[in-house]
């Protein structure tokens, strides 16, 4: 465990020292808010919720989270620095782990930062504060199941934008998979039960029940293994490509 | 004196291609031990496998009587490593780069401090604790990477091509800091630099196609230079001819070279047949026949030719003709 913080530790400062972080942030925060505002006619609606500032969350995370999680392995397999670090005394798996909760930890920096929404709505009305708390812990799930397909695909390449290329085409896939187009492209040549059973990996499906504050256990128990067999993969794919 | 490096057999391909072909050595406490080869031959593999970052197709390594593959972390703790090109975070400080590993290594608050402050005095990193590493010069950042490695005190010490990079002050340094740290720890270095074998190995392992094509001690291997034993003589430039008829006339004398020429001198080297003794025979011939010589000297033999010669012919190259004992003389 206390190798793993350490990791996450280095990892998160890593992300404060560039100027990532506070780019990833203002572009978060002002589109965030300005969706909110514009496209979902937030305050027209005249309803005390958070519905329409939730509901664009996946569309945001879609190109942004691959923004946060293409750096994690690429860059340490370009600059070499992954040598230096396998060859200290951790796991392969403390580090996946440790650069994950890293990337996790910060998404959630990101998204505690929309807090003036929630003091917003407060003022206005008297809004159901369960269904907002639930809506965020389900973004940020929702982030981490991005994130952790992310910091998969990432180890895979050692470029940067290929990286975050491949990881936005993945989480459209996992998003939309719920989606009309991407069930027909199944429903030709695979069984029912594979298109069904694709469409119960859908993040917008999962969401969106989440989103109006339902914390269904199996949407939690959905995005953790995600997140976990994406990291088992990750852990997989740094071994098998630590020599080449 | 124990041994702290067992490697038996060891064997690493990469599809068709094999980098390492069984290898076998072991290192002792107190011993540096050089490990020069020329580029691909297989050097940064070997050290790969054995800091734990590489998994072995075939062969064991042990250290410290432990098995590489069967307790990685322990190995991990007791080496330390400094991977080729010193890849180090660019977004950290020097200070908080080895307070980071000082922690992931689990030494204790004043383990870190004594370890730091000896890397940091060692290495003379004191003036860019605070920078950023990526802003550093390439010395700089080489020896933040040497830092790294001996922070934790290692029993063995593992350097790919450390002073690759640094300046002939800054190289010399850093080979007084590794003759200084050998005498407890087992210290492993590749270099192309034959002049550091010389100058810190007490053994040297010369490594071709993956092979291990010699292993002896540094000057045993400069023995096995044509080279060894020649005499140098350096003469007038009018007396060079007469010289050389004389010198190709001493009994041992295999071939005479012309080695340097300035207006005024002429440098020759008469080489001798299998590194035989001739200084007394040259000697005495130059007395006899009354040629002033004004500098003589016995050639030790250069390692750049043993390393040469061991390794052409394992890499399928020409041999250079220079080095050719049937080229006619001079």
């Amino acid at each position: 465990m206390l190798n793993i913080w350490i990791v996450t530790r280095r990892e998160l400062s890593a992300y404060f020292t560039s100027p990532l972080a506070y780019v990833f942030i203002v572009i978060f925060l002002s589109l965030a808010g300005g969706l909110t505002f514009f496209f979902g006619q937030w305050l027209e609606r005249g309803q005390a919720d958070l519905q329409v500032f939730f509901i664009y969350h996946p569309y945001l995370y879609l190109f942004l989270i691959p923004a946060v999680g293409m750096r994690l392995w690429a860059e340490e397999r370009k600059s070499g620095t992954i040598e230096f670090l396998l060859t200290l005394p951790v796991t392969t798996g403390q580090i996946v782990i440790g650069k994950f909760f890293a990337a996790w930890v910060f998404a959630g920096i990101a998204l505690v930062l929309t807090f003036p929404m929630w003091v917003t709505v407060n003022m206005l009305g008297q809004p159901d504060n369960g269904v907002i708390l639930a809506a965020y812990i389900g973004s940020w799930l929702m982030a981490g199941g991005f994130l952790s397909l992310s910091a998969c695909v990432s180890a895979l390449t050692k470029n940067q934008v290929i990286a975050f290329v491949l990881a936005s085409a993945l989480c459209f896939v996992f998003m939309m998979s719920g989606v009309e187009i991407i069930q027909s492209f199944f429903r030709a040549w695979t069984p029912q039960t594979f298109v069904e059973s694709i469409a119960e990996l859908s993040f917008l499906t999962n969401f969106s029940e989440v989103s109006q504050g339902v914390i269904d256990i199996r949407d939690l128990v959905f995005f953790l293994s995600v997140i976990g067999i994406a990291l088992y993969v990750n852990a997989a794919i740094v071994e098998a490509k630590k020599g080449v | 004196m124990t041994t702290l490096l067992d490697i038996r057999g060891l064997t690493k391909s990469y599809g068709p291609i094999t980098a390492v072909d069984n290898v076998s050595f072991s290192v002792d406490q107190g011993e540096v031990l050089g490990f020069i080869g020329p580029n691909g031959s297989g050097k940064s593999t070997t050290m790969k496998i054995v800091t734990g970052f590489l998994a072995p197709t075939m062969g064991a390594v042990e250290v410290g009587g432990q098995d590489v593959t069967r307790y990685p972390l322990e190995i991990k703790r007791r080496i330390g490593y400094l991977p080729e090109g010193a890849p180090l975070y660019g977004d950290m400080t020097p200070l908080s780069l080895l307070k980071f590993v000082c922690k992931v290594r689990r030494l204790s608050d004043e383990q870190t401090k004594y370890g730091i402050d000896y890397a940091v005095e060692k290495l003379h990193i004191a003036n860019v604790l605070y920078q950023p590493i990526e802003t550093l010069s390439k010395g700089y950042k080489r020896r933040v990477g040497l830092a790294q490695a001996i922070v934790h005190e290692p029993e063995l010490l593992i350097l790919d091509e450390p002073t690759d990079g640094l300046d002939p002050n800054q190289k010399h340094e850093v080979r007084e800091l590794l003759k200084e740290m050998s005498g407890k720890k087992a210290v492993i270095i590749s270099t192309h630099i034959l002049e550091e074998v010389e100058a810190v190995c007490s053994r040297a392992i010369v490594i071709a196609k993956g092979r291990v094509v010699a292993d002896d001690d540094p000057l045993s291997l400069q023995s096995r230079s044509r080279l060894h034993n020649a005499v140098g003589i350096r003469i007038p430039a009018g007396q060079a001819q007469a010289c050389i008829d004389v010198l190709n006339d001493v009994e041992g004398v295999q071939q005479v070279r012309r080695s340097a020429e300035t207006t005024a001198t002429v440098e020759l080297l008469a080489v001798a047949g299998h590194g035989n003794e001739i200084l007394g025979n040259v000697r005495n011939a130059m007395e006899e026949k009354g040629v002033t010589v004004e500098e003589i000297f016995v050639e030790r033999g250069r390692l750049e030719d043993v390393f040469r010669d061991l390794t052409y012919a394992v890499e399928g190259l020409q041999q250079d003709p220079d080095f050719n004992p049937e080229t006619p003389n001079a």
